[in-house]
């Protein structure tokens, strides 16, 4: 009965999302479609922190690549097609992080962190200090992509719930996505070396090969929350590739809890409805200009009293009943 | 001194291998033979260096100087995930296992280690059935096949050292390197370790540390003493329990040795 449940909640939840836009307002539906991409981007990274034991602090630099490639994809006063550029931006970031990754995985813990954060900040200032991607004005997006089948529009992603079902579609897909792989042997491995390391080594595991395709996959993926969001805004700027958006990104898998996939999701949709709720200036007037503040409180809460984020919240709920059957 | 019980079919010939660590001298100009079928005991006081000669082999450490053959190639200096691959697999002497997995994901994930599965990244990965037949003959080998589905963890210490050897058998070694198997273990699991360990000689090359002289003494084919990072006596344990530098320099006049 319970696992069942298990099994039909995900599917529920989604129907239901699905079903969102036909009955609610603009605003409630770009905050969710804002939700869906950061859930991309907080699961991207959970690849790497939950399931590979690297924690990097960089991982804003993909999502802000793919958002930059978008934006030097688009013509100025016409219509890029999704179906080579959501491809091509997420290529460029795959490679990105093949590259870098090859550099990072040389270092662990703490240098791993430092180095991860440097290469963003290199990517940062790249598109702050030149002319490419506008320096630090940024640059806008005044067209959408379109989704189109020969000459039928598969979708019409002006209309914010058109764009709404692409970020939940996407969102979907890269759940199921990172579920099969991490089901895999390939997924077994990664746990291994987060667990052990040394022993995945001594076993005949080449460990560095398997981050590498880890760090790539999970750059990649990174890739599609960021061009969603440079759609989303139709602007792009520095900001996307800072190092407070890696940090806002880790807090969400901490946040949610690491290493469950659905929790990352969990952990950046509360994020960004709490960044939304503190900073509303008619609910919290003076203090919701120092939102930050009231979002470290409740972060320092989870963490010491859920520290397996809110998907542990979750787990104790669940596991109540399977306890109360067995003693009967 | 070391050589002259050396037969022609060794599948691991190690020569003058030496590992410096800054001005210690951890390992120095050790040479010896593992054959198909025998166990070669090594043993020496704390500090001799046996650890760290295992590390030399297994690739946990790159040597300063000297030769592995490992069937007429040299690995010394290999990585760990090289040589493992290549047939030589090693136990630690503080086990090192998966605390959070269960006894049988342990070994599977050993077992998968011979196969490279790795793109089929959509394939769940305990659909294949031969590596989890040997991860499966590896338990029972070992003798927890009632544990498979046991968190790691939870296992008792001796429980935990039969895992260990049991992930490295899953690897389907052709050379064992067995560092203290028998570490913190009461008289019945080492007896069922030695007894293992005696199986699995027919059909491997095994080098054992040990400090536990009577399975010294029943498991060893040839017997190296180590003192200082040097080969004080080496040859078969007839020889060596004779030799007066043992007797001086490693017992120190105590009966150890005896019958």
């Amino acid at each position: 009965m319970n696992s069942r449940l298990q099994q039909f909640l995900p599917w529920f939840v989604l129907g239901l999302l699905a079903l969102f836009p036909l009955v609610e307002s603009t605003f409630y539906m770009q905050l969710l479609t804002k939700m869906l991409i950061m859930g991309i981007f907080a699961m991207s990274l959970d690849l790497l922190v939950g399931y590979t034991g690297l924690v990097s602090f960089g991982h804003a630099a993909y999502f802000g690549l793919a958002g930059y490639a978008l934006a030097l994809m688009t013509p100025k006063y016409e219509a890029v097609s999704l179906w080579w550029s959501l491809p091509a931006a997420i290529g460029v970031c795959a490679l990105f992080a093949l590259i870098t990754g090859m550099l990072v995985l040389r270092t662990r813990g703490i240098y791993f962190i430092m180095v991860t954060l440097a290469f963003a900040q290199m990517l940062f200032f790249v598109f702050h200090d030149t002319k490419l991607g506008g320096g630090s004005d940024g640059a806008y997006i005044y067209v959408k992509p379109a989704l189109k089948l020969g000459d039928f529009d598969l979708a019409n992603l002006e209309k914010p719930e058109q764009f709404y079902w692409l970020a939940l579609f996407l969102m979907a897909a890269t759940y199921l996505l990172l579920h099969r792989v991490l089901g895999s042997s390939f997924g077994r491995a990664l746990l291994g070396i987060k667990v052990n390391e040394h022993r995945m080594r001594a076993l005949g595991f080449p460990v560095f090969r398997y981050q590498l395709a880890s760090f790539t996959l999970s750059g990649a993926l990174a890739g599609i929350a960021g061009y969603l969001a440079a759609v989303q805004y139709g602007f792009v700027n520095p900001e996307i590739l800072s190092w407070h958006q890696s940090g806002a990104v880790l807090m969400m898998v901490i946040l949610g809890g690491m290493g469950t996939l659905y929790g990352s999701v969990i952990g950046a949709c509360v994020f960004v409805l709490l960044q939304e709720v503190l900073s509303n200036q008619a609910w919290f007037g003076v203090a919701a200009k120092h939102w930050q503040l009231a979002m470290g409180i409740f972060i320092i809460l989870v963490a010491l009293y859920l520290p397996q984020g809110l998907a542990g919240l979750a787990q104790k709920f669940r596991s109540k009943p399977v306890t109360e059957v067995a003693d009967e | 001194m070391s050589d002259n019980t050396v037969s022609g079919e060794s599948i691991l010939r190690i020569r003058g291998l030496t590992k410096r660590f800054g001005g210690l001298v951890a390992v120095s100009n050790v040479s010896l033979d593992l054959h198909v079928g025998e166990v070669h005991v090594v043993i020496g006081p704390n500090g001799a260096g046996k650890t760290t000669l295992t590390n030399l082999l297994s690739g946990d450490l790159p040597p300063t100087s000297g030769e592995v053959m490992f069937e007429d190639r040299n690995i010394a200096g290999c990585t760990s995930d090289h040589i493992s691959r290549l047939g030589i697999g090693r136990s630690y002497q503080k086990t090192n296992i998966f605390l959070p997995f269960t006894v049988f994901e342990n070994c599977r994930l050993a077992a998968q280690s011979r196969t490279p599965h790795a793109l089929r990244v959509f394939q769940p990965a305990e659909g294949y059935a031969e590596i989890n037949r040997r991860a499966e003959e590896a338990m029972a080998a070992a003798g927890l096949s009632h544990r498979a589905g046991r968190v790691a963890a939870t296992l008792s210490h001796g429980e935990q050292r039969q895992l260990e050897i049991a992930m490295c058998l899953a690897t389907q070694p052709r050379v064992l390197l067995l560092d203290e198997p028998l570490a913190g273990m009461g008289p019945h699991e080492s007896q069922r370790m030695v007894e293992l360990i005696k199986k699995l000689t027919a059909d491997h090359a095994i080098m054992l540390i040990e400090h536990d002289m009577d399975a010294v003494f029943a498991l060893a084919h040839r017997l190296t003493v180590m003192v200082n990072g040097e080969v004080l006596e080496s040859g078969t344990p007839a020889e060596v329990r004779s030799s007066p530098a043992v007797q001086l320099a490693y017992l120190g006049g105590e009966e150890l040795l005896h019958d």
